[in-house]
């Protein structure tokens, strides 16, 4: 296979980083102005770069000598990360204008983590993981330390990057491991490896492995950092902290698991079910007691990933297609969720962060709070609401997978976790007005939080095709 | 046609409950009302047709409903002779019922909802009647209970009407546990719950035992009593009676269609429609026609010490039910039957004429604050003679007689004609009671229309006449009985005739009590003529009724003696020496204070049942519940969360190295289990 014929298949990493450069030069030169263009820009190419998936892209195969696959399973990956990255540039400038000023590297920085996830969901080799997976934190810290009049921005940046650097440091020992007991980078070639004599040495490996990517996706015990970057980092980048980077570093997770480690299924497992209970248990009993709304909904993504992992420990076809089905309706959930977070705003259009303030929102605001309303019933898990779904199926699977326990405990968590959501739909509903929420009139995040909120109500319909969707994406896995 | 019949009321219940709200209560009432007359129309022809003996009975399948392996049940309507003369009094009774209500419940805020449940009521009624099966016959059989519920406490408000809904309620649940036994119970034994196939199977069954409880017992007998025990609660006898007298809490009307003239005869109904089932079992029988006396006499004693016109009725309907019974356990279900029948019209039209006097009297319902009311409310007065008329059975034999003369007089010599030990008592009972129905009767009639006007005493009557001041003034006198606390005792009140749609219903009742006993005489106690009328449809003894014509010249005419006996002493101590009450009751408190409470059921059963209930309730409640169940359970449960929660905010301290810590020790734990858990 031709370099060029390689290339073909990283066409959109290729758009976006080339699109990336192209912006930067454009931000040089255009300042600060420039943003709105460059965002708009932004979201060109990741049209562009999503429309590609449908060439070779996103089913042609191994590229670059197996460092990298465009495959189903990283074409479905993407268009869900480059949809919640998309967004993530829109919803940005009006909320920079109020609080900061418009930064012209912003939609670029975004471009390029986005790249990086990218990466990590087509690698099929330790060392484009590694790369893929750098990238996208190095724009991360920057990203997140973007509000430069908040000091919670700059300790939330400083933070994510220190536990960061563990994390990497620990990932990248793990890659060390498994490479000197198994001889290969390659996933395939470890998985041979794997089945043949793995030594307690490469389990190692892969304890070190698992516990970098967990930093990752902010499963219990590598968490403690997501309460404090959500709360800190500006709002549009906790939107996308809790989107997109979820999927790709899950879809990372979901390919190392099963194609790499696969034969190691009933070790990892072990682990897997173990970070599962945790964060759906603690993500839900962290929760309670939080004041601050986008701290509750950093401790809800812990809980929601360890619904996600409990299709992963399943470790079998319909649990990863379990998966794909349960990032699908979450990114949904939670970019809609985050709109509505946006929109809330005082009277001098500062953002309200209090969720006491939500006090009487249903009066001032009705479609506000009836959206929100839904995504907090949707992330309970209430039929027929679209969040229900995927928990059904998580559990299907963990059942089919004889993990009896782990679906009987993550259903009885999930009990304490519809807690805190109906609490906030509560406040807003029966609590006496606060009256601190004033009119916002930004159409954009409206109406996309309208279509979200829709999605969440009708998605039931959405069921046949999206199951066969991540059916389909799975199969590329096996 | 039968379809039509009994889903009408269903439907106007559903339009006027549901919808009442929208279409108004003048479109809710006429719904209402029109369907209840239409069934009315629809069952003479039906009634007429069996007296004239061109119809024969037949089943009208509805709708499949429970098929599962061999228990068979369909909603099916059955109509024979039986069915026809209860769909002539419930269809009747229930319409005349509804049109009085436009006049009566005219001032309440909730009139839709009023009429659904009547409606609602009358459907249940009708399924009850029409069933083929046991079940159906339990579907109805809880329906009315439900409306009955419903009905009694109309006015929720009320915290007495409440407590007399409940009380009604599980009161009934006592008898319906042994309903559902019996029903459980017959299909255990014939496997089957459809009524035909049951009276098929019965004789066969004749002489079986059957394990219960321990003891081997006669299959049919326990069958017998543990239905009987159903027909002992809803028909309120003694025992299962204490929830009839509160009931009276319930609207007039109700009282007159529910707890008069049909509901409370469903118990008659059914040992009826399972005549051939206890006339095989004589034990079951005497026990029936024990319970039966044993009530009539019950009732009667205490009717004559009430005070509350709407008391004396309910208790004389219960002494009344007591000689149905009775009356079936001796084998007469004919005379059983035609004494509902009769006494639906004259007990119906006795309620409604009460409700018409508290109508006039401004909602006052003591005796004592009545008197004279003869000649303000005349019509109300002709109306509730004919009614006192018919209940105490005035006539001559072979000339002409009020409706209850001849039911009446049926059930005492079929009695005594029974030649069985249980009939000589019954016999005994019955002439007794009949001195008392007699006597408790004219009471009633005496105190409310004759002597003086007493009504200065009442707290309604002085509201009424004074308008609402005596509240601010807070000057109440307390009611004296008997005195006449102004001149002319009348407080300056002036009662009222009831409005027309109150007074047809009357008239038209009047003509019932006056009427059908005479009329129907032939068809239903008839040797002869009575074989050809039930056409089988229940257990006819052609020869008790041919023996019940040649009992002794006294027997026949007991009851004739005993209630001009009755009458002269009420008109002696009400009329003539009115001074005479006041006496009797100082000379034997003992025995008026155990009438006046009712033979003190109501503190026994208070002291035997509700208290040890309630105790037994509330320890599980405080105990059981809130501090084992709620404690470990949701409030345990809350309580760990929260702690949970306190622990990992506290974890979250915002220090980058225990963030750090937290992450690393994780790691090792995750490798110690892989180097010394062994989990490979």
């Amino acid at each position: 296979m031709s370099y060029l014929d390689s290339l073909a298949l990283t066409a959109p990493e290729l758009i976006l980083s080339l699109g990336a450069t192209f912006l930067m030069l454009v931000a040089a030169w255009g300042g600060d102005k420039a943003t709105r263009t460059i965002s708009w820009g932004a979201v060109a190419l990741f049209a562009a770069a999503g429309a590609s998936l449908a060439g070779p892209a996103g089913h042609g195969g191994s590229a670059f000598f197996g460092l990298y696959t465009a495959d189903a399973f990283g074409a479905f990956a993407k268009s869900l990360i480059y949809l919640a990255a998309a967004i993530c540039v829109i919803i940005a400038p009006r909320w920079f204008e109020v609080n900061e000023r418009n930064r012209a590297e912003y939609p670029v920085l975004i471009l390029l983590a986005a790249t990086g996830m990218g990466m990590m969901v087509s690698a099929t080799d330790l060392l484009t993981l590694y790369v893929g997976l750098e990238l996208n934190s190095l724009a991360s810290y920057v990203l997140a330390s973007m509000a430069q009049k908040d000091g919670r921005a700059a300790e939330a940046g400083l933070k994510y990057f220190v536990l960061g650097a563990l994390a990497s440091g620990i990932l990248l020992y793990g890659i060390s491991l498994l490479y000197g007991f198994t001889g290969s980078t390659h996933y395939v070639d470890i998985a041979h490896e794997m089945g043949g004599s793995a030594g307690m040495g490469a389990l190692f490996g892969m304890v070190f492995v698992l516990a970098g990517l967990s930093f990752k996706v902010s499963a219990v015990p590598f968490h403690m950092w997501t309460p404090d970057v959500y709360e800190g980092a500006p709002t549009p980048v906790t939107c996308l902290f809790a989107s997109a980077p979820k999927v790709a570093a899950m879809a990372l997770l979901v390919r190392v698991s099963m194609v790499a480690l696969g034969p190691a299924t009933h070790q990892w497992q072990q682990i897997i079910a173990f970070a599962a209970l945790a964060s759906i248990i603690l993500g839900a009993a962290g929760a309670i007691g939080q004041t601050n709304i986008k701290r509750l909904l950093a401790y809800s993504s812990i809980n929601n990933v360890g619904f996600m992992l409990i299709g992963l420990a399943a470790g079998t076809r319909e649990g990863v297609a379990a998966v794909l089905f349960y990032l699908t309706v979450y990114v949904v959930t939670v970019l809609g969720s985050f709109l509505a977070v946006l929109q809330l705003r005082d009277r001098q259009g500062k953002p309200v962060e209090a969720i006491a303030a939500l006090a009487g929102l249903s009066q001032s605001r009705k479609g506000l709070a009836a959206a929100l309303a839904v995504f907090m019933f949707s992330l309970a898990g209430i039929p027929p609401l679209f969040g229900f779904w995927p928990k059904l199926l998580v559990f299907q699977a963990a059942i089919d997978a004889h993990l009896l326990p782990l679906a009987i405990i993550g259903f009885v968590a999930s009990v304490i976790g519809a807690f805190y959501y109906i609490k906030i739909v509560k406040i807003m509903y029966f609590d006496d007005a606060a009256d601190m929420i004033s009119p916002d009139n930004g159409l954009v995040e409206r109406w996309t939080m309208a279509l979200a909120a829709m999605l969440l109500v009708v998605g039931y319909v959405l069921i046949p095709w999206l199951g066969a969707a991540s059916a389909q994406a799975t199969g590329a896995l096996f | 046609m039968i379809q039509a019949l009994v889903f009408l009321p269903l439907i106007a219940a559903i339009i006027a409950g549901l919808g009442g709200r929208w279409i108004g209560k003048i479109a809710a009432k006429s719904i209402t009302t029109g369907a209840l007359f239409a069934s009315c129309a629809l069952a003479w022809p039906i009634f007429i047709s069996f007296l004239n003996g061109t119809a024969s009975s037949h089943v009208a399948h509805v709708l499949n409903f429970i098929h599962s392996g061999a228990l068979n049940v369909d909603w099916a309507l059955r109509v024979d002779a039986l069915t026809a003369v209860m769909l002539v009094v419930v269809t009747t009774v229930s319409a005349l019922v509804h049109l009085y209500s436009w006049g009566y419940m005219a001032e309440d805020e909730s009139q839709p909802r009023f009429f659904a449940y009547l409606s609602l009521f009358t459907f249940a009624m009708l399924m009850l009647v029409t069933a083929d099966s046991l079940v159906q016959m339990f579907f109805g059989w809880e329906g009315v209970g439900l409306a009955s519920y419903l009905l009694i406490g109309f006015w929720y408000h009320k915290p007495s009407a409440g407590a007399a809904a409940i009380k009604a309620f599980i009161v009934n649940r006592v008898g319906d546990f042994g309903f559902s036994l019996g029903i459980f119970g017959c299909f255990l034994v014939f496997g089957t719950v459809s009524i035909p196939k049951i009276l098929e199977m019965t004789p066969g069954m004749a002489g079986a035992t059957i394990g219960f409880l321990g003891m081997r017992v006669d299959v049919i007998t326990l069958l017998c009593i543990l239905l009987f025990i159903g027909a002992c609660g809803k028909s309120a006898q003694l025992g299962l009676h204490t929830w009839l007298p509160d009931a009276m809490e319930g609207p007039t009307p109700v009282s007159a269609l529910i707890h008069a003239a049909t509901m409370v005869t469903a118990g008659v109904f059914m040992v009826c429609r399972l005549s051939p089932l206890f006339a095989a079992s004589p034990t079951a029988s005497s026990v029936v026609t024990y319970v039966g006396a044993a009530t009539a006499f019950f009732a009667a004693t205490v009717g004559t010490t009430q005070t509350d016109i709407k008391r004396v009725i309910a208790y004389s309907t219960c002494s009344q039910l007591g000689y149905m019974f009775f009356a079936a356990g001796v084998g007469a279900y004919n005379a059983a039957m035609f004494h509902l029948f009769t006494h639906a019209f004259f007990k119906a039209l006795l309620f409604l004429g009460a409700g018409a006097v508290i109508h006039a009297m401004h909602h006052e319902q003591d005796m004592r604050f009545y008197g004279g009311l003869r000649k303000k409310i005349p019509f109300t007065f002709a109306a509730m003679i004919a009614g006192t008329l018919a209940i105490t059975g005035v006539g001559i034999a072979g000339l002409f007689g009020f409706a209850g003369f001849y039911s009446k007089d049926a059930i005492i010599e079929a009695t005594y004609a029974s030649n069985l030990p249980a009939g000589g008592f019954a016999f005994v009972v019955s002439v007794v009671a009949a001195l008392l129905t007699s006597f408790y009767s004219w009471r009633l009639i005496f105190l409310t229309f004759f002597g003086k006007a007493r009504w200065s005493g009442s707290e309604h009557i002085q509201h009424a006449a004074h308008g609402h001041d005596a509240h601010g003034n807070d000057d109440h006198h307390h009611p004296t009985p008997y005195a006449d606390m102004h001149d002319d005792g009348t407080a300056g009140y002036l009662p009222h005739e009831a409005p027309f749609s109150m007074l047809i219903p009357l008239l038209v009742l009047t003509m019932g009590a006056v009427f059908s006993g005479f009329i129907f005489t032939g068809n239903f106690i008839d040797p002869e003529a009575g074989s050809r009328f039930w056409q089988g449809s229940i257990a006819f003894n052609a020869g008790l009724m041919d023996a019940r014509e040649h009992v002794p010249w006294l027997v026949s005419k007991s009851a004739t003696i005993v209630m001009l006996i009755g009458l002269f002493t009420a008109w002696w101590a009400y009329i003539r020496k009115p001074d005479v009450p006041a006496k009797f009751t100082a000379q034997f408190s003992m025995l008026y204070q155990f009438l006046l409470n009712k033979w003190y059921f109501d503190e026994l059963y208070d002291l035997i049942f509700v208290r040890p209930a309630m105790w037994i309730g509330r320890l599980l409640w405080h105990r059981g519940d809130e501090k084992t169940i709620d404690r470990f359970g949701p409030n345990g449960v809350a309580e760990i969360v929260g702690m949970g929660s306190r622990l990992a905010v506290r974890f979250q301290s915002g220090y980058l190295a225990t963030y750090a810590l937290v992450m690393l020790l994780g790691l090792c734990a995750a490798v110690s289990w892989f180097v010394f858990g062994g989990a490979k």
